[in-house]
């Protein structure tokens, strides 16, 4: 099985080298219109995927992913715009007659086909030797782990077995790009996090181009090299995991992607620390008093803004810190509201003096509670203007 | 806890209800006209012996059960007019079947395609006919087919034929008659199965580059294959045995077994033979009866 998968991956390399010296993209969405009725599910969106990316499209529901994803695959036509595969558009061109395949959230697997012939439908269809097929069909059912059961029927085989049957079967014809819509979410929590990984495993072993639509941010940020983020119709971020969550652009994309601390206020141009050299904006919150931030890259057009801060930023303790490191050069007083003991980390509620809630969040690193905070305790919440954002609004 | 527990009195008694409806309405009957089927004709009331008395005794009861024979059964064998009855009647059921299955699976599979909301209309409109009576409609087709009938009119108008063309008593007006009686009910198990199936599944045979031909003759038609063998089942075994339709519609010249059977019972008051004929039909039917038992499980179970 392991010098199929050597193969396969040889083969992947050999294919990735020219797309790669061509520095096109696999994929190139334009300004792609769909309209339902007056609705617009896409909005004059652009995007470009290269050859070998895993991109996750992520929003919630409602959000023009799945509509977006299914124009890919041929079975919306969009209203506007162009989509070009390889150079080629093929926003017109019917589903049956793309190099691109896709695995269907219901998996939709034929429920009157065995394993095998589910796998060998679409080599069928592409008009390939029986015995070249039969090749095909072993190297799929080695690479998903599937040996033993290729002649069982769909309705014999347990949720996770028909999610590789579905997986080997869209990646048979080794399509150029392959959409995933929500492929893993009929699986519970321990199957699909093991199946995450082999999934990011497969993509990079075949140099494939993987398009996944899901609404689980966790698991986009788990497999996706980039994530695309949606709301109605348009993409509101294109970002790394890691930039998306640590530099969010917008106040929307930074409450929906994770936990975080929001502090409204506006720009106190007359208060500028002291403290340091580096430069600090001072923002009056609303109800949380002074928080001081770095100043951020883009100069802040409007003086309207919005303090953001990842709970896991926020540390708390007994009494201020003594030493005057910028570190802590936010402290917030105020008395703890809620525990929440979460195993690897304890989340906190407390309820400042200013009136705002704060939460924390702080992983046990020890077994014994000696750093825990109880109800009603009064505590010091403190971070470094480095960790917080600053968002207009 | 133990599986008679697992069900309250009430549940058990449903459960036997069925059977006991068999018991009652079709087995003590069936048993009747078997044994009628083994009794002579006689000219007497009722017309055939021997009569099994209870109040005669044991000894009376014996000789009676002496007395029937096979004879009635031989006669079916030996005569050509209820073999070639039977094998009409076959014939009939079958082109009849193939018809209606070509007609209606275009039309379910057109009612399955519709928007949710004009399902419910389409489906009315195929069950709306039933509301008049049968015979009615029977007699309808006879009005539009006769000589200077509504059809021949609108062929003379349209220059079409220049003598009007004779449509009743021909197998082409019963065919009609059938077609037009059954399509329903092979219309109703395939729009079943066609609407219930998934159209993610036609997605995908497209997305793995089936034409639209191919994605129906490899994914949908296999799928609709249940909806198909309960359509042609539930047409084909009731077809065997229509009597109402041949009698208006088709000419006289050969008779489907229904009608040999009528003329049997009532022209010949020949009892005996017309249970054995009886007799005989429910045994060439028991075959497709099991057949669309089975599929009706299967689809219980999948289900």
């Amino acid at each position: 099985m392991n010098d199929d998968l050597a193969k396969a991956a040889d083969e992947a390399d050999s294919r990735r080298e020219p797309q790669a010296a061509a520095s096109q993209p696999l994929l190139r969405i334009d300004a792609v219109v769909k309209k339902f009725g007056n609705f617009r599910a896409v909005d004059a969106l652009s995007l470009d995927v290269h050859a070998g990316e895993f991109f996750a499209l992520l929003g919630p529901s409602g959000c023009g992913k799945t509509t977006l994803l299914r124009m890919l695959a041929g079975f919306e036509v969009p209203d506007e715009g162009r989509i070009l595969l390889n150079g080629r558009d093929i926003a017109r061109v019917p589903p049956h007659q793309r190099p691109v395949n896709m695995m269907f959230q219901s998996y939709a697997l034929f429920p009157h086909l065995s394993v095998q012939d589910n796998i060998a439908f679409g080599l069928k269809r592409a008009g390939m030797p029986p015995a070249d097929i039969d090749a095909r069909v072993a190297e799929m059912v080695a690479l998903v782990k599937l040996k033993g059961l290729e002649k069982r029927k769909p309705d014999q085989l347990s949720g996770g077995q028909r999610q590789r049957v579905a997986l080997a079967r869209s990646l048979a014809r080794r399509p150029q790009l392959l959409l995933l819509d929500e492929p893993l979410a009929a699986l519970d929590k321990k199957l699909r996090e093991r199946t995450q990984l082999e999934l990011m495993e497969l993509q990079r072993r075949l140099g494939l181009t993987f398009i996944i639509v899901t609404h689980d941010q966790e698991e986009a940020m788990t497999m996706a090299g980039r994530i695309g983020v949606m709301d109605a119709g348009r993409l509101e971020q294109v970002a790394t995991p890691r930039e998306l969550y640590e530099a969010p652009r917008s106040r929307w994309i930074a409450e929906f992607v994770g936990d975080i601390n929001l502090f409204e206020g506006t720009q106190d141009t007359a208060e500028i620390s002291h403290l340091t050299m580096a430069p600090r904006l001072a923002i009056a919150t609303r109800d949380a008093g002074t928080i001081y931030v770095a100043e951020p890259r883009e100069k802040l057009t409007k003086s309207s803004v919005c303090v953001a801060i990842r709970p896991e930023k926020v540390k708390l303790s007994r009494r201020a810190p003594v030493s005057d490191d910028t570190k802590a050069l936010n402290r917030l007083e105020g008395i703890v509201t809620d525990v929440s003991y979460l195993g690897g980390m304890t989340s906190y509620k407390v309820k400042l003096d200013g009136g705002a809630v704060i939460r924390s969040s702080m992983a046990n690193t020890a077994r014994l509670d000696l750093d825990s905070y109880s109800p009603s305790q009064r505590v010091v919440a403190w971070f470094s203007p480095e960790d917080c954002l600053v968002l207009e609004q | 806890m133990s599986s008679s527990s697992l069900f309250t009195r009430p549940a058990r008694l449903a459960a036997i209800a069925p059977y006991l409806w068999m018991g009652l309405f079709f087995l003590v009957p069936f048993l009747f006209v078997l044994k009628i089927s083994l009794s002579q004709t006689a000219i007497a009331l009722p017309p055939y012996t021997p009569v099994f008395d209870m109040g005669e005794g044991w000894e009376a009861i014996k000789a009676a059960l002496a007395a029937l024979s096979f004879d009635n059964f031989k006669l079916l064998v030996s005569d050509d007019l209820y073999i070639l009855s039977y094998l009409r009647s076959l014939m009939v059921a079958a082109i009849s079947t193939a018809i209606l299955l070509v007609i209606g699976y275009p039309i379910a599979y057109g009612m399955a395609c519709l928007p949710q909301r004009w399902q419910g209309v389409a489906m009315m409109l195929v069950i709306v006919p039933f509301w008049t009576s049968f015979l009615i409609r029977i007699y309808a087709w006879i009005n539009i087919l006769q000589h200077d009938g509504l059809l021949n009119q609108v062929l003379l108008a349209l220059h079409l034929v220049s003598a009007p063309v004779v449509w009743l008593s021909t197998d082409s007006a019963m065919y009609l008659g059938i077609v037009y009686s059954y399509l329903p009910f092979m219309i109703l198990p395939l729009y079943a199965t066609l609407a219930k199936m998934d159209p993610a599944l036609l997605e995908a045979a497209f997305d793995l580059g089936a034409s639209p031909r191919q994605a129906f003759w490899r994914v949908t038609f296999p799928l609709s294959l249940p909806g198909v063998g309960a359509g042609a089942l539930l047409c084909f075994i009731p077809i065997v045995g229509e009597f109402v339709i041949p009698d208006l519609l088709a000419g006289s010249d050969s008779l489907m077994i229904g009608q040999t059977l009528w003329l049997e019972f009532f022209t010949n008051k020949d009892w005996p033979v017309a249970s054995a004929t009886a007799a005989v039909l429910l045994l060439l039917l028991l075959a497709p009866l099991l057949l669309y038992d089975r599929l009706q499980r299967r689809q219980l179970e999948q289900s």
